[in-house]
């Protein structure tokens, strides 16, 4: 099977939906212009060069380059959206959107609520999220628990190039508003990806890494992690369950249950603030419908409840590393009462 | 080492094994093994599998305990005659211990390529052969639902011999969604179309259930092209197949009404592992696979029942014929294997289902040998 960088797959998505179906268009900040020489078209495709390319084959009438209000083209968005068109908007940071709340927390998600079901809004945002790139505290952040905490939106974080692909071909085709977040240090990622369009469907845990010992439940870019630290703490006849929901909204409880009636011990891994996070979510929904599975206390591995720091040593030990999930891991299985 | 000492390492299922689990020990360290007996159950990501002792001794160590994953190629176990002192026994352990042939080192690296015929385009992977350079390849077909996957456990042991080339029919695994009219004759014309593009003047044909009455029909079709004939659990020879299987194929979507489903192939359901439920997930996710995969079964087996009768084909062909069933077969009966031409080798094997390349390979590949062997090349 072909390899592609995540970046490459989500192209090939929105490519791929575009052919499919005339109502689909993308707009978004340099979408089509971008970085270059004055009046050039198409030399960056976005700030991270995801939508490079489609300008050339769909123009310019569904690859809209917007100014730089997001209030104004996300409202337009749901409006479309309202309308019958698909659109894909591409909001460059996710810290961006509180300049677009009420668009999205107020009219988006409300529309097929509020009008008994007869108006949908098959509108996807997309938006880079996540630290490690030093791009400070406005730029850094993990915010998809902000968009799961609403009702009506579906919220999507992948973590590797087949599941990015599949899922937002996924979005595109799903009725309602979706934020699909992607982690802006693993554009480059690479993975097999087949050349066709398939989907990924939502509220379907991936498994991958079955153990009886513990389960590591972890989104994005830290499934990555989970899965070294997985490695790490086979060596040492430890053996871990390694689960990604793939979507926090809506999320696959049954399938971390199920792999607890096995391991009875729960490690969740976040990237996003601690307070009112997946970690803390999670954990709550398991301790609420699974407390008799649990051998030992949840375990939650998150940054602390402190805004992104610039400082490349802070930035980090801010985030999750692997030397930290192994030690919750560790913490879990050696647990005693 | 002395001749004595046989290493037992963990064995690669399949080309995209990388890793594997000791999930039992069949036999207990200090306890006597003859050849070919049953020595440890190995956990994939996709099934369990039996390996079996590749030589007579006494299990001096087990390396690797039960539950661990190890990569492809570990030492997880000692057989050595009772005579060879344990200082020798301690000393191949420690020097291989930490030893791990990297995956991609032990076989001559396999080819994915897609074949063009027609309007049809065919994935398919090829190994090439360790054996004489002008030995017969062998072409393996699976099933309804199945993809070149389907081989994992019989691949690379054939791959010893011979080149092995595992295709993925039209709407399965990685080959296009293009189906024409998704009829049987349609489907062998790929199969002949294929050895045609590919140049091969001979093929050993190797058909798992649907893939069993592909290969006979394209063997008819092609009897100069066909060295041997090889049918697992084929559809063609009766009426019966479960109905229910078929449609609990199609309309599954998630992965708890696919286990269930799944499991019905083989003698033992707990083998199926979460991988291989996500493996056809993802082939039934692909756009257009559902509607291939439907269009077929509409064509192959309308209202549940099989639409082709291969019986006059099976007596008309001159090369070696086997047929080989497991017991436990539960989508395609046994009983099919009844009344078929004199000179087809018939193998029943005990304790297996619809899948018994997959759930008693070694038992498979000595089948499908002596059928080559037969034909002579």
């Amino acid at each position: 099977m072909p390899r592609k960088s995540f970046r490459q797959a989500l192209n090939e998505a929105m490519r791929l939906e575009m052919r499919r179906d005339p109502r689909v268009f993308v707009m978004g900040e340099d979408v089509a212009g971008g970085k270059g020489a004055s009046g050039e078209q198409d030399a960056w495709g976005g700030a991270f060069g995801v939508t490079k390319g489609l300008l050339a084959e769909f123009g310019p009438e569904r690859v809209r380059d917007t100014p730089i209000t997001e209030s104004a083209f996300v409202g337009a968005a749901a409006g479309a959206a309202m309308t019958g068109l698909r659109p894909v908007v591409e909001i460059m940071f996710v810290d961006f959107m509180g300049v677009c709340f009420d668009q999205i927390f107020n009219q988006a998600a409300k529309f097929r609520y509020m009008f008994g079901g007869k108006a949908v809004t098959p509108m996807v945002l997309r938006a880079t999220f996540g630290a490690g790139t030093r791009s400070a505290s406005q730029h850094s952040q993990a915010l998809y628990p902000l968009f799961t905490h609403i009702p009506g939106l579906k919220v999507v974080v992948p973590s590797s190039p087949y599941d990015a692909k599949g899922l937002l071909i996924q979005a595109i085709r799903d009725d309602d508003p979706v934020i699909f977040l992607e982690h802006k240090a693993m554009y480059d990622d690479m993975g097999e990806v087949p050349d066709g369009a398939y989907v990924v469907p939502f509220g379907e845990a991936g498994v991958l890494r079955d153990g009886g010992d513990v389960t590591i439940v972890a989104y994005g870019r830290m499934v990555g992690r989970a899965m070294e630290a997985a490695a790490r703490l086979a060596r040492d006849g430890i053996e871990a369950t390694v689960v990604d929901p793939r979507t926090t909204s809506p999320i696959d409880i049954d399938t971390i249950v199920e792999t607890l009636e096995e391991t009875g011990r729960l490690v969740i891994v976040d990237e996003a603030y601690p307070r009112c996070g997946m970690a803390s979510d999670i954990a709550g929904i398991v301790a609420e419908e699974a407390f008799g599975l649990l051998k030992a206390p949840i375990q939650k591995v998150t940054p602390p409840h402190a805004p992104v720091p610039y400082a490349p040593e802070l930035e980090a030990a801010y985030i999750p590393s692997v030397e930290k999930i192994e030690a919750a891991v560790r913490k879990a299985v050696g647990w005693t009462r | 080492m002395s001749a004595a000492v046989t290493p037992v390492r963990m064995p690669r299922y399949g080309m995209t094994m990388t890793e594997g689990a000791v999930a039992r020990w069949l036999v207990a360290p200090g306890e006597a093994v003859a050849a070919g007996q049953d020595l440890a159950e190995i956990e994939t990501t996709k099934i369990t599998n039996v390996e079996t002792a590749a030589a007579a001794g006494v299990l001096r160590r087990a390396v690797v305990e039960a539950g661990r994953i190890v990569p492809v190629g570990t030492l997880i176990g000692v057989i050595a005659d009772a005579g060879v002192p344990d200082a020798e026994i301690d000393a191949v352990v420690a020097a291989q211990a930490e030893w791990v042939v990297e995956a991609a080192d032990t076989d001559a690296g396999p080819v994915d390529e897609v074949v063009t015929v027609g309007a049809l385009s065919i994935a398919l992977r090829r190994t090439p052969g360790a054996g004489p350079s002008d030995a017969v390849p062998v072409v393996l077909i699976h099933g309804f639902g199945g993809d070149r996957d389907n081989w994992m456990f019989v691949e690379s042991q054939l791959a010893a011999e011979r080149p092995v080339l595992a295709l993925d029919l039209p709407g399965h695994g990685a080959s296009g969604t293009e189906i024409g009219d998704g009829t049987l004759k349609t489907l062998a014309g790929a199969v002949t179309g294929l050895i045609d593009a590919l140049n091969l003047p001979r093929a050993h044909l190797v058909g798992h259930s649907l893939g069993g009455a592909v290969a006979l029909a394209a063997a008819a079709a092609r009897p100069e092209a066909v060295a041997s004939l090889s049918l697992l659990a084929p559809v063609g020879f009766g009426p019966e197949i479960d109905g229910g299987y078929i449609a609990g194929f199609l309309a599954a979507e998630r992965r708890k009404d696919l286990k269930d489903i799944l499991g019905r192939l083989f003698a033992n359901a707990d083998a199926v592992e979460r991988r291989m439920i996500d493996d056809v997930l993802r082939m039934k996710r692909r756009d257009g696979v559902p509607e291939a995969l439907a269009a077929i079964a509409a064509a192959v087996f309308p209202d549940g029942r099989q639409a082709v009768d291969l019986r006059a084909e099976a007596a008309s062909l001159a090369c070696p014929v086997a047929v080989i069933w497991g017991e436990a077969d539960r989508i395609v009966p046994i009983a099919h294997a009844a009344g078929l031409p004199a000179g087809v080798a018939t193998s029943r094997i005990a304790g297996a289902g619809h899948m018994p390349q997959l759930e008693a390979p070694a038992e498979v590949v000595r089948a499908l040998r002596d059928c080559f062997a037969r034909a002579g090349v």
